[in-house]
């Protein structure tokens, strides 16, 4: 297979790099600042696009491969493949389902935590020195009890209630149509979702009809003593109406791995105590990373070995 | 309207002065400008009951003390830990004790778990990394480490450890204990503490300091745990060797830290806040509005019982 071409779109993980670079003849995209150019040049050979959550196949890169037959994923997420093109064109999609789920649903537990209790606030505190100095701080808010709504029950949201269940938090959740085998709570819109819950925690596929499914009326509706946590991707919540709710205290806090335009944070945010910034790492250990591009491999060598791919999406 | 003194400046005071001094008669030597002593027996000598809170991390209400105070017959601790007080020479004296056993449970039980989350994915750390402006500079963040594989030794199976580990098995971690009696739980264990660290690769410190618990956790302990290591301590300074652990953490011995307490408070050894890999806070795991209204309820609740000759609400019962 060393003479099969794999286009790999950004990086990734360098395990990755080096495996795919000891089975297939392997391109790194971001080496090639003309792109055009080194699609004159090479386009023929590339018969597969390694992509992720920040870089994938969108319409202009799967035309311009004549070749491809397979996108792989190295991510759950699939918003930045064009996946009625793949159908169209008969390319075969894989993503890494469960392999993340639970790295993904222990970072929102883990941001809820360092939100609600202002854990990071705290270790800054202490880093500056104010311990010694300036004696108060200030009462934070209980996790444990607390009513969290979930967008989207799919195996992450079912992981996130899983452990926020076990801090006695009642659960309910919000999803295009009733789940028929869970006990949790259903509401039929985000709005009444985000009024009957006071943490809100973003765990749906980004799709066209998902995009700022998070606006500044659901915003107001889980309020100012409401926290929104946003796992998914960026465009899920309308990022503007965001940091104006919490520079104006309409909202009350925020636990985000993800943003409209990363690796950009909006820096009005910097200087909030009540929010927590994290750089797109929701599937970010060492175990979980590996578990991911094994699982690429794997669909890819499947592939070109005629066999049944692992995880197929298209 | 009933006198009481209050000892140590409890936190509570922060928050619910106001209230406590409308419903009772407080004495509090800290607005006053004379010695504790003579503060006492100028004003207080006859008083019967007293709220007290830690005045330093490992020393207690002193015989001397009490002796100012004949009358006293019942001292309200709004914390959970009895270590500042002589329990043998509060019963010797005729003196009862109310605490507040279960009412931060949960609160440090979640934060046990926040901090065990936040080392283990380097939480803390990477809001650094994206605040200082690096994540369109270096890229990508360092990977951390999977929650639930991980092998949980709780030190302390009280109420603060059992609700940790029951967490924490939402999590996938596999939990066993250190104690010092077998409870009636499923979790496996082990009755020595280096037994418990070389079988795990994470331990939480959930128990009471006593003199058998006074830095339980040294450089073996550390040693056993290993270098993938975490430790996480909620629960009283001392009970680890700080000196230890700090050498630890710097020659890698261990992988991370997670402290809410530390053995001098307010001191946080110096090289602690330049490592990337401890998480520090500053006693706040009980922290909670939540809970502090239910401790000022206690609090009041104990005080109301024994003005009327009830039972205490919370009483330190005997061992």
């Amino acid at each position: 297979m060393e003479s099969i071409g794999v286009l790999m779109a950004c990086p990734m993980s360098s395990y990755l790099e080096r495996e795919l670079d000891k089975r297939f003849k392997l391109f790194r995209f971001w080496n090639f600042p003309q792109k055009s150019e080194f699609l004159n040049e090479h386009a023929d050979s590339i018969r597969a696009v390694v992509g992720n959550a920040f870089a994938g196949a969108d319409a202009e890169l799967i035309d311009s491969l004549p070749k491809l037959e397979i996108v792989s994923s190295f991510s759950v997420g699939l918003d930045k493949i064009d996946l009625n093109k793949c159908k169209e064109k008969g390319i075969r999609v894989t993503n890494t389902p469960d392999v993340l789920t639970e790295d993904v649903a222990d970072l929102a537990i883990g941001l809820m935590l360092a939100v609600l209790r202002r854990i990071c606030e705290c270790d800054r505190y202490v880093r500056k020195g104010l311990w010694k100095t300036s004696g108060d701080f200030k009462l934070t808010s209980k996790f444990s009890g607390k009513s969290v709504g979930i967008i989207g029950l799919g195996r992450i949201g079912l992981a996130i209630a899983k452990r926020a269940e076990a801090f006695d938090c009642p659960i309910s959740y919000y999803t295009r149509s009733e789940k028929p085998n869970t006990n949790y709570k259903y509401y039929p819109s985000v709005v009444e979702l985000a009024s009957n819950c006071q943490i809100l925690v973003v765990a749906c596929p980004l799709t066209p009809e998902t995009h700022h499914i998070v606006n500044r009326e659901v915003m107001e509706a889980l309020g100012p003593k409401g926290v929104l946590i946003n796992i998914g991707r960026g465009p899920h919540v309308d990022e503007k109406e965001l940091v104006s709710a919490l520079l104006e205290g309409r909202l009350g806090g925020a636990g985000l791995d993800v943003f409209e335009n990363e690796p950009g944070v909006p820096e009005q945010l910097f200087g909030l105590e009540n929010v927590v910034l994290l750089p797109h790492v929701g599937s970010g250990t060492k175990e979980t990373r590996k578990a991911m591009a094994d699982l690429v491999l794997g669909n890819l060598e499947a592939h070109f070995l005629k066999k049944p791919l692992l995880t197929p999406v298209v | 309207m009933k006198e009481v003194i209050v000892l140590g400046r409890p936190i509570i005071f922060q928050f619910y002065d106001q209230q406590l001094s409308q419903k009772f008669k407080v004495y509090k030597p800290w607005e006053s400008s004379l010695p504790l002593e003579q503060f006492i027996t100028t004003y207080a000598q006859s008083v019967e009951a007293m709220i007290c809170s830690p005045m330093r991390i490992g020393s207690q209400i002193s015989s001397s003390i009490l002796n100012l105070l004949p009358l006293l017959r019942v001292i309200v601790t709004p914390s959970t830990g009895l270590d500042h007080i002589d329990l043998v020479e509060c019963r010797r004296r005729g003196i009862s004790v109310a605490s507040a056993p279960t009412v931060f449970s949960e609160d440090v039980a979640d934060f046990s778990v926040g901090l065990l989350i936040d080392v283990l994915r380097k939480i803390t750390a990477a809001d650094r990394f994206v605040r200082n402006g690096l994540w369109p500079l270096r890229g990508d963040f360092p990977l951390g480490s999977k929650v639930g594989s991980r092998k949980v030794g709780i030190v302390g199976l009280g109420s603060i450890g059992l609700k940790v580990a029951q967490r924490l098995e939402a999590f996938g971690c596999i939990i066993s204990y250190q104690s010092r009696k077998k409870k009636p739980v499923s979790y496996p264990f082990y009755p020595d503490i280096h037994e418990l660290a070389t079988r795990c690769d994470v331990l939480v410190i959930c128990c009471a300091l006593t003199d058998q618990t006074r830095h339980l956790i040294n450089k073996e302990v550390l040693l056993a745990l290993g270098k993938e290591g975490i430790i996480i301590n909620i629960a009283r300074g001392p009970i680890i060797n700080e000196m230890e652990l700090v050498q630890c953490l710097k020659q890698g011995e261990i992988a991370g830290a997670g402290l809410d307490v530390f053995e001098n408070e307010p001191n946080v050894p110096e090289e602690l806040p330049s490592l990337d890999n401890v998480v520090l806070t500053r006693h706040v795991a009980y922290y909670t509005e939540d809970s502090f209204k239910t401790i000022y309820e206690l609090i009041c609740g104990n005080l109301e019982a024994f003005f009327l000759n009830k039972p205490l609400l919370s009483p330190v019962l005997d061992d």
